[in-house]
């Protein structure tokens, strides 16, 4: 991954700027739904139903999106980065990531402890993972709402560091990222 | 994070290159123009991050604490029975029982489920009294539940829970709340307070009708020969695609007999049922009753007229019963939106207040000590 390329790639490649946005769209939608229905009567049905695929459809891509990051080629951080400030950054990917993947694993598993049937759509549903234990269920439960909320903020400390980046530092750190193709600097 | 000098040394730099996206000197680029208006700036930001968070909160209801939510619903389940450590907040007390569904291949022109194929399903479920209460004595009077879970041969289920009342007395989930708060105990009587039952009722007329229909009906003796009414409308959808909005009922093979009201023992009802289901298998008929257009389909305190189509789909049998402490229907939430493929919820607002409610029950129960139940496995056995 240190490789170091003859033109110094400035954007990450085409796929994974796609895969970061489609993402970004989907765990936003999510981490609402998820805290929206836990508090709702009315729309809790409607919004699990929604919950339960897109969780799923998360835990795929996010592992699809880990195995392209492997094969790609990674744009530099700009200068105006120090040291400490890229640990911080790679630290959080590695967070990210990591929540990414378990926060939907976590779904799974509590559910399956709970031995309720897991409903993609119509009569397509997962097979359980877990035992059949309240116990289980109860932590993974609690588990779970735990790291959505890691989550939640580690997505708040991502977007505060791009507005600072991008408003104060004034770096074109985002650049690296926007869909589309951007002008090297 | 102002770009300084150390970033400009390369032992620094080659210090961190074992980072991703560290694939690039970083010499090559210029220092950023420094901006103007920096306070502003900021301001923007701390802004937009507020109200993302403000957001977020928004929609978990933080704002809003007069909301009904699953959590203030069952907190008030709890101030009105008390908490009962690993017991459900309503319906506490129960008996688990096993046996099959035998479909008659009728329901299959009004759902695709697979449920309603001709053949035979395994059914596990749970006879219950209400209230928050495990050891609650047994009452003719006392609403009777039994929650069912069919296991489908392909890995889908079916659950539902019923009650033996006609009617169903509260048309939403707000309805229901305030008449748990309403019958909260009085600190200085521990008795409802008369007068806050007499203003719900007056208040709901909903409710008063229902309550009159239910009177109606004098319940019967036990568990065995009651009915038990699915109440809330579900829409049923057929291999062809044409839906049609259900409500069914569990009509009881064994006869009918009105209760007697004399004195029995605290485990009457439970006792009966064990000792019946001992003696012989017990039946009931499902039935499902097909609205037509303009019956209400959202409001389960509302019988559909008489003279609607019904149709006998198959016969539940019922042969086996245990304790709650050793079989594996105690950890079952028998949410009824849990439905296979060709049965889906009408827009009745207790639906999905039912599925938020029983899982928060459920989600609490899960993680408490079990305590014993009032019908032990020796109580089930002698």
């Amino acid at each position: 991954m240190s490789a170091i390329t003859t033109t110094g790639r400035q954007q990450f490649n085409g796929s994974m700027r796609f895969l970061h946005w489609l993402m970004a769209a989907m765990v936003l939608t999510m981490l609402g739904i998820g805290v929206a229905m836990v508090a709702s009567l009315g729309d809790y049905h409607r919004l699990v139903s929604i919950h339960r695929p897109l969780g799923v459809a998360i835990l795929i891509l996010v592992v699809i999106r880990f195995v392209n990051r492997q094969f790609s080629t990674l744009p530099p951080f700009p200068p105006t980065m120090s040291p400490q400030e890229r640990s911080i950054a790679h630290a959080s990917e590695v967070l990210l990531y990591s929540l990414l993947f378990l926060l939907p694993l976590v779904g799974w598993g509590m559910l399956s402890a709970a031995r309720y049937p897991i409903v993609l759509y119509g009569s397509l549903h997962l097979f359980p993972i877990l035992p059949h234990s309240v116990m289980l269920y109860a932590f993974l439960r609690r588990t779970h709402t735990f790291l959505a909320y890691l989550l939640f903020l580690t997505f708040v400390a991502h977007f505060a560091a791009i507005l600072f980046h991008t408003l104060i530092v004034r770096d074109g750190l985002l650049s690296r990222m926007v869909p589309w193709r951007a002008r090297a600097r | 994070m102002a770009p300084s000098e150390a970033n400009r040394d390369p032992k620094t730099a080659n210090g961190s290159a074992e980072l991703p996206g560290e694939t690039a000197p970083m010499e090559k680029h210029p220092a950023p123009v420094n901006v103007g208006n920096k306070p502003a700036r900021m301001a923007v930001i701390s802004l937009v991050l507020l109200g993302v968070v403000g957001a977020f909160l928004y929609l978990g209801g933080w704002f809003s604490p007069e909301k009904l939510t699953p959590a203030r619903f069952v907190d008030e389940f709890e101030r009105v029975g008390g908490i009962h450590s690993g017991f459900r907040r309503n319906h506490a007390k129960g008996v688990c029982v096993q046996g099959f569904f035998e479909s008659n291949g009728q329901g299959v022109r009004l759902s695709k489920a697979v449920v309603f194929q001709s053949g035979r399903v395994p059914v596990i479920g749970r006879f219950s009294l209400g209230g928050g209460d495990p050891h609650a004595t047994d009452e003719l009077s006392t609403v009777r539940g039994l929650g069912l879970q069919f296991s489908l041969p392909d890995g889908e289920q079916w659950r539902t829970a019923m009650i033996d009342l006609p009617a169903f007395p509260f048309k939403d989930p707000q309805a229901f709340y305030d008449n748990l708060v309403a019958s909260q105990p009085d600190p200085n009587t521990h008795q409802p307070d008369p007068a806050k039952g007499a203003a719900f009722l007056a208040s709901h007329s909903d409710t008063a009708r229902a309550l009159a229909i239910i009177k109606s009906h004098a319940p019967s003796n036990g568990f065995d020969n009651a009915a038990y009414y699915g109440l809330n409308a579900f829409r049923f959808v057929n291999a062809d695609g044409a839906s049609a909005y259900v409500r069914w009922t569990l009509a009881p093979v064994q006869p009918y007999e009105a209760g007697t009201g004399a004195s029995q023992n605290k485990n009457f009802l439970f006792d009966g049922l064990i000792a019946s289901i001992q003696q012989h298998p017990l039946q009931w008929h499902l039935v499902m009753t097909v609205a037509q257009p303009g019956d209400p389909t959202d409001n389960a305190t509302i019988p559909w007229p008489e003279g609607r189509e019904q149709v006998d789909v198959g016969t539940l049998t019922l042969d086996s019963v245990e304790s709650e402490e050793s079989s594996p229907a105690r950890d079952i939430n028998f949410d009824p939106l849990v439905l296979p493929a060709g049965m889906a919820p009408s827009h009745d607002p207790l639906l999905s207040a039912r599925s938020a409610i029983y899982s928060q029950s459920y989600t609490r129960r899960a993680g408490e000590t079990k305590e014993p139940s009032e019908i032990t496995p020796s109580e089930v056995r002698k």
